[in-house]
């Protein structure tokens, strides 16, 4: 089954959101795919219990002004290759198997967003260890935390917002570590003053409504205690190491951008980010991105580069300029928040010889010291070939050693053979041979 | 606490009543059945919560390696985890 739209948007967290309005009340026919069952993305993820999960009126209004701009959402597909020039494959599960969908596309704006970054160290494959947004997402998705001790560990501004919704869903979080130091954050706390009180008033309500929990700064959690199950955390702030008894670990090292169709489609990247110009556009004629794919700048930078790239991919550019200047504000807030959250270097030495680093393929950290390359350890020891090719464990051992992925390929994310069946696709070697 | 309406799938046979809306693999945390062993034979349970990490793969109706984190319990579901 192929389609054709004049604006393809890949994503409707806020950016694709924003993007696919704009290009739709442009006058574009527009299509968003998304991978999950519902749009929102991940910071406007729908809650199972409304009485608890107050919905972000910002939220509510952009996916009212999504429905009436005309733009079709449909959720539940997964991209995973582009079997020609302009046109994306997506695979979607229905409860007889899974089927692939064609897009033929004009243009294209991704907003892929971000995942978490995790740091491996003893004991986080046990059972009762999430992410920190990992955690949140499956308690909005009806996991029961209600009476269980949580620490919440690692890094970033979402720390403090996982911890209030746990509180709210009657989770007693018993400690917040965060890794970053004070003085590093200082800095940080000291310029939304001026630039962005909202951001601040937010955290500020966070921290109030865990008046009762420790914020500990320059914090961070050395091993998982327990052996079916998690008992509590080794926390350590450098100087002495305490354990922290819990029932849940909830820990995540800030965020990193999902780039991998980017890559795919030939994006040309900066540092770890996809590079755009002032239309938002890549490096790829008539290709877009927004959001987080681009840095991490939170949800106001990912509405404006959303909107900014539908109006660009709709060819209003008089419009799109207008927004240029809260674009730059927020930017330089982005800037702020990677000076603030930088990472400690002792992160890089939590994992012992027998800490798993590969979740998929149970590749513990002695069987990669020794390696010079993650080409090299992937063609030696399996790490980062396995089903979430490695999404975990890629940015793992960039921290660890300073490796980077050389490639991607397709299919993004493994698909059943059947869904191409009735599909005529040619395989060439590489894509099979690793 | 408004009243909610519930749906009953079966984890490995036995029944498991969950609220509607619920996702399968907070299902599965409920009853405190591992998603799958590790390749060294390591339990796992949902991990990132958002379709990216592949620890909460499951069979579901028949259908095997689905990410159960990103996947609504329906009425009569069949989640066959790997022991």
């Amino acid at each position: 089954m192929m389609r054709r739209t004049d604006v393809l948007v890949i994503g409707a967290g806020p950016a694709g959101i924003a993007a696919a309005t704009a290009a739709a009340k442009n006058g574009c026919s527009t299509i968003v795919l998304d991978d999950n069952v519902a749009a929102g993305g991940q910071i406007w993820r729908g809650g199972i219990d409304s009485a608890r999960t107050k919905e972000d009126p910002a939220k509510t209004k952009a996916i009212a002004a999504l429905r009436s701009s005309g733009a079709e959402i449909l959720a539940g597909r997964q991209v995973v290759d582009q079997p020609a020039p302009g046109v994306l494959r997506a695979v979607i599960t229905m409860a007889d198997g899974t089927r692939a969908e064609s897009f033929a596309w004009d243009r294209l704006i991704l907003a892929t967003g971000a995942r978490e970054r995790f740091l491996p160290f003893p004991g986080w494959t046990l059972p009762g260890v999430f992410g920190a947004g990992g955690l949140q997402a499956l308690v909005k998705g009806g996991f029961y935390v209600e009476g269980k001790r949580v620490v919440v560990a690692g890094s970033g501004p979402l720390l403090l917002a996982v911890a209030a919704h746990l509180q709210e869903y009657g989770a007693k979080v018993v400690a917040i570590a965060e890794q970053a130091p004070l003085r590093q954050l200082l800095p940080f706390a000291a310029s939304l003053l001026g630039s962005s009180l909202g951001k601040l008033l937010q955290g500020a309500r966070y921290r109030a409504s865990l008046a009762r929990t420790p914020y500990r700064m320059g914090c961070w959690p050395v091993a998982v205690e327990g052996e079916e199950s998690v008992r509590g955390v080794r926390l350590t702030n450098g100087r002495r190491v305490w354990s922290e008894p819990c029932d849940l670990l909830a820990c995540g090292f800030h965020l990193v951008p999902n780039t991998e169709l980017a890559e795919l489609l030939g994006c040309k990247l900066r540092g770890d980010f996809v590079e755009v110009n002032v239309r938002q556009q890549t490096s790829v004629a008539n290709v877009f991105c927004a959001g987080e794919p681009t840095g991490i700048a939170g949800l106001e930078a990912a509405l404006i580069q959303g909107e900014i790239a539908g109006l660009s991919a709709a060819g209003a550019a008089r419009e799109a300029s207008e927004l240029y200047g809260r674009r730059s504000r927020e930017q330089a807030f982005a800037r702020r928040l990677e000076a603030a959250f930088r990472l400690r270097p002792e992160l890089r030495s939590l994992a012992v010889p027998d800490t798993i680093v590969c979740r998929c393929e149970d590749v513990p950290f002695s069987q990669l010291q020794e390696h010079i390359s993650w080409t090299d350890a992937k063609l030696q020891t399996r790490c980062g070939m396995g089903p979430c090719q490695g999404r975990i464990c890629g940015s793992a051992v960039q921290t660890l050693f300073n490796w980077r992925a050389t490639s991607v390929r397709p299919p993004l994310f493994p698909v059943p053979l059947e869904v191409f069946d009735s599909e005529e696709i040619s395989i060439s070697p590489e894509t099979i041979v690793h | 606490m408004p009243e909610r309406s519930t749906i009953t799938i079966h984890v490995n046979g036995h029944t498991v009543v969950v609220p509607a809306g619920s996702v399968v693999s907070a299902a599965l945390l409920a009853v405190g059945e591992p998603c799958r062993m590790s390749v060294s034979g390591e339990p796992r349970t949902a991990f990132c919560g958002m379709g990216i990490c592949f620890e909460c793969r499951a069979v579901i109706d028949g259908v095997a390696h689905q990410r159960t984190c990103q996947m609504l319990c329906h009425e009569g579901m069949s989640v066959e985890t790997q022991r």
